[in-house]
């Protein structure tokens, strides 16, 4: 808020074109969304409704997990691919672990999350003790390494019959609102917290405008980014242990290219894929942005590739957009 | 048959309320080396900008040898004759001399579509070499085997390839050694006997003394007068570009010398580079001068820890200091203001107050540990005041800000580590003779308030006129330590350049 009546002050005297373009460039991907709701409500009749509303929340709250996870990569200039398959091989390690071999729930979520980090910390290590030289890379190896162990351990077969501690987070409702979406709105606010009030949030920022300068200035750049896979990772397991409560099934191929889903998110939220520039709340309204054109696509009827095509001709749009408005801004 | 090659009369461009020329007039005659001179933010590049085509001008012209000219493109612009040389080399350095000189107009066996013809380019570019006074065989040598100088002279043989009429060169010898400085200059006196015209930009006033011919001063998006530079005196130069008289270039003070502060002993930079030793006393300035590739930049960030060192001890006030890393560095109160503001020390897309506080931010914690933004902005709001920096907007990207109040963030950043040492690597390079005092007297206050100051420089005027005492380095080893009255130009150059 009190950066609107910042951005309100500081641009009275510029009349009132300027007025608006600054508020569509800090606020343009909402704005987006709230145009696209409008658009579909006109549109369908089912849009506006209780039932897909929640429907929507559902849907964009394994997505929206994955990319604030992502968020922290690309904000260090970085990437993780790894995430669609470190989420597949997480709930097929809880699936073995709380019903193969019976040592319940909580040990299972326990072993879901630990998979989801320690992968991550093996993407950090990589990255920062083998110095390979970028981490698409990396984690292009640990995607392909978690998703074949995935596959090898079950011999690609689900697991099925969670108990409902394992189901709760991504089938329970409070009302009319998914326990997920809850989940999503908690993590969200605390990483917002993190990387905009902790001093290895800011560090975050810091490598990724510059690595150099950040070492220099006295950062381990190393843990930081250590951190930040292991942070990514994580949230992976997180995402699995939503996905198995929605599914109530564990399997090998979950998460397949989510990780792209994740990346779109970020982008689409206004992240530089250069590092050091992007938002929590703008990586939330690209999960949204996303969940919404799949879910108002489904409701015209549009067809599955037919959605894909869309979803891609977004991605360059909101990214065109973006390069736009730095074009202006540097002309400036 | 044209006294001048091109005028530019009456020149204004403003981007959205910021007028960055307000009617300037520039002529430039043939086989002249025209300086332009003013401080950052005069005017300089954005009129460059204009005479090559990457910004549009709102009004004036351009009459080039007689005629209206209209320069929309940068193509436009080349294909008038215009090359410009700027100071980040535009080379690619995996490619060889020929391949880069004839990057995107290499010459073919046939037609458009034909294969390449290697051996005219090479004859081509063999020639090139040769009237730039080099060695031909450099023809097939890859870029990243040769020096910097050289790889200039590509850049300059780029230019002469297209014919081209008028050469622009931004601060070309900012970056350069010695003996590779001296090259160039001669090269420049025989473009400019074969009746090129180059534009050359410098805040350096004896090389405008050694090179040029006349120069137009710009400030404040106005031209102000173009002098000769043979009937003029320096500072008249500087009094036309800063619009006052300014006292002093070098605002030197004395302080007493007190005891020894910060001691470097038997330190090796490599296993097999000579033994350093330095002792930096309270109170005193210590200049570090030597030719670029001296290895004096190299020789600071080992102690700063920002490379490894093979051995060596760093001491502060007695006592022994463990630095393995920059953060270390920093703990034990050294602050290391990098040669290279905008790769090294700056986060060039990221706000000034968040710059100033990166180094030390553990110090803005609050409750839940969690980091005060109020705390953050107070602290840069302070040292916005204190140092002048403009515009002072603590919210802007340091990106937006001119290379001397770059500089100020980056020292600012240092001033809140509360560090004890502070080592300067080149401080002024690249930014305005404004800057540059309001710099020195920074350095004055900083040993007036008992900080130790070591100012690593390649301008051996600034080292003379700041500092009290001269380290001279060569080849890595430390050839001179010379008390400020014995610190001579020649006594300093020879240390610099003979044998070590």
């Amino acid at each position: 808020m009190s950066e609107l009546t910042e951005s309100v002050e500081s641009v009275k005297s510029q009349g009132k074109e300027q007025f608006w373009k600054k508020l569509i460039s800090k606020f343009g991907s909402l704005l987006a969304l709230i145009i696209l709701m409008i658009v579909l409500t006109i549109m369908s009749d089912r849009f506006l409704t209780v039932n897909n509303l929640t429907n929507i929340a559902r849907q964009s709250s394994i997505n929206a997990l994955l990319a604030i996870g992502m968020l922290l990569p690309i904000l260090t200039a970085g990437i993780d691919l790894s995430v669609g398959s470190i989420l597949a091989l997480s709930i097929m390690i809880m699936g073995v672990v709380s019903i193969n071999l019976q040592m319940g729930p909580v040990v299972g979520i326990i072993a879901c999350l630990a998979i989801g980090a320690g992968f991550g910390l093996l993407n950090g290590l990589l990255l920062t003790k083998l110095r390979l030289p970028h981490p698409f890379i990396s984690t292009l190896g640990t995607m392909n390494i978690a998703r074949g162990i995935a596959l090898i351990i079950t011999g690609a077969a689900p697991i099925a019959g969670f108990p409902y501690m394992i189901q709760f987070l991504g089938s329970e409702f409070a009302g009319p609102i998914p326990i997920s979406f809850l989940l999503v709105i908690v993590v969200y606010t605390l990483f917002h917290i993190f990387l905009t009030r902790s001093q290895t949030g800011r560090y975050i920022y810091a490598i990724g405008g510059n690595k150099e300068a950040a070492r220099l200035s006295g950062i381990n750049v190393d843990r930081v980014l250590i951190i930040v896979y292991t942070i990514s990772g994580f949230m992976a397991g997180l995402a699995g242990l939503v996905l198995v409560g929605r599914v109530n099934s564990a399997f090998p191929l979950a998460g397949l290219t989510y990780e792209l889903d994740a990346i779109a998110a970020v982008i689409i939220g206004g992240a530089s894929f250069f590092g050091g520039v992007g938002t929590v709340w703008g990586t939330l309204i690209g999960a949204l942005i996303i969940a919404v054109l799949r879910n108002g696509l489904n409701l015209l009827n549009v067809s599955a590739d037919f959605q894909m095509t869309v979803i891609g001709l977004v991605i360059i749009a909101a990214v065109y957009v973006d390069v736009l408005r730095q074009r202006k801004s540097k002309s400036n | 048959m044209y006294e001048a090659l091109f005028e530019m009369k009456n020149i204004y461009k403003s981007f959205q309320n910021n007028h960055v020329l307000k009617g300037v007039d520039f002529h430039v005659r043939p086989g002249e080396v025209h300086v332009l001179l003013g401080e950052n933010g005069a005017g300089k590049s954005t009129l460059i900008k204009i005479l090559t085509g990457a910004y549009s001008m709102d009004q004036g012209e351009i009459i080039w040898q007689g005629k209206h000219v209209q320069i929309n493109s940068p193509i436009e612009s080349m294909e008038l004759g215009i090359a410009t040389i700027y100071q980040e080399l535009n080379v690619i350095p995996e490619l060889t001399v020929y391949e880069n000189i004839f990057l995107g107009r290499e010459l073919k066996k046939g037609g458009k579509y034909s294969l390449l013809d290697r051996k005219a380019m090479i004859e081509r570019a063999e020639e090139l070499l040769i009237r730039l006074g080099q060695n031909p065989k450099l023809a097939t040598t890859p870029l990243n085997k040769l020096g910097m100088g050289q790889q200039q002279l590509v850049e300059i043989a780029k230019a002469l390839i297209l014919d081209a009429k008028v050469l622009i060169m931004d601060e070309p010898t900012s970056s350069l050694s010695g003996g590779e400085v001296e090259q160039l200059y001669k090269i420049v006196d025989q473009l400019r006997e074969e009746g090129i015209a180059i534009i050359f930009i410098s805040h350096r006033l004896e090389e405008i003394r050694r090179l040029g011919n006349r120069i137009t001063i710009l400030r404040d998006g106005l031209s102000i007068e173009t002098v000769d530079v043979a009937t003029t005196d320096t500072d008249y130069w500087i009094e036309l570009m800063v619009g006052r008289s300014l006292d002093e270039k070098f605002p030197k003070k004395d302080f007493t010398r007190g005891e020894v502060g910060f001691r470097i002993e038997n330190f090796k930079v490599t296993a097999d580079s000579p033994a350093l030793n330095m002792d930096i006393h309270y109170g005193e300035i210590v200049g570090i001068s030597g030719l670029v590739g001296a290895g004096r930049t190299e020789f600071a960030r080992a102690i700063f820890g920002a490379d490894k060192r093979h051995a060596g001890k760093i001491y502060i006030d007695g006592v022994e200091q463990n630095i393995q890393s920059p953060r270390q560095a920093i703990d034990a109160g050294i602050a290391f203001i990098t040669e290279d503001r905008k790769s090294e020390g700056l986060l060039l897309d990221l706000p000034l107050d968040f710059n100033v506080c990166l180094a030390n931010m553990k110090s803005f914690k609050g409750r839940g540990n969690l980091l005060s933004p109020a705390a953050m902005r107070n602290q840069a709001e302070t040292y916005v005041q204190e140092l002048k920096i403009r515009p002072s907007n603590i919210e802007l990207h340091a990106r937006n800000f001119s290379g001397g109040n770059q500089q100020k963030v980056v020292i600012a950043k240092w001033l809140c580590t509360k560090a004890k040492v502070f080592i300067f690597d080149e401080p002024t390079r690249g930014i305005d003779i404004g800057a540059k005092v309001e710099v020195y007297r920074l350095i004055n206050r900083l040993v007036e308030e008992g900080a130790l100051v070591v100012l690593i420089s390649s301008d051996l005027p600034e080292i003379l006129g700041m500092c009290d005492r001269v380290l001279v380095m060569n080849q890595g080893n430390i050839t001179a330590n010379l008390p400020i009255v014995e610190a001579t130009q020649e006594a300093v150059m020879k240390a610099a350049t003979l044998g070590a």
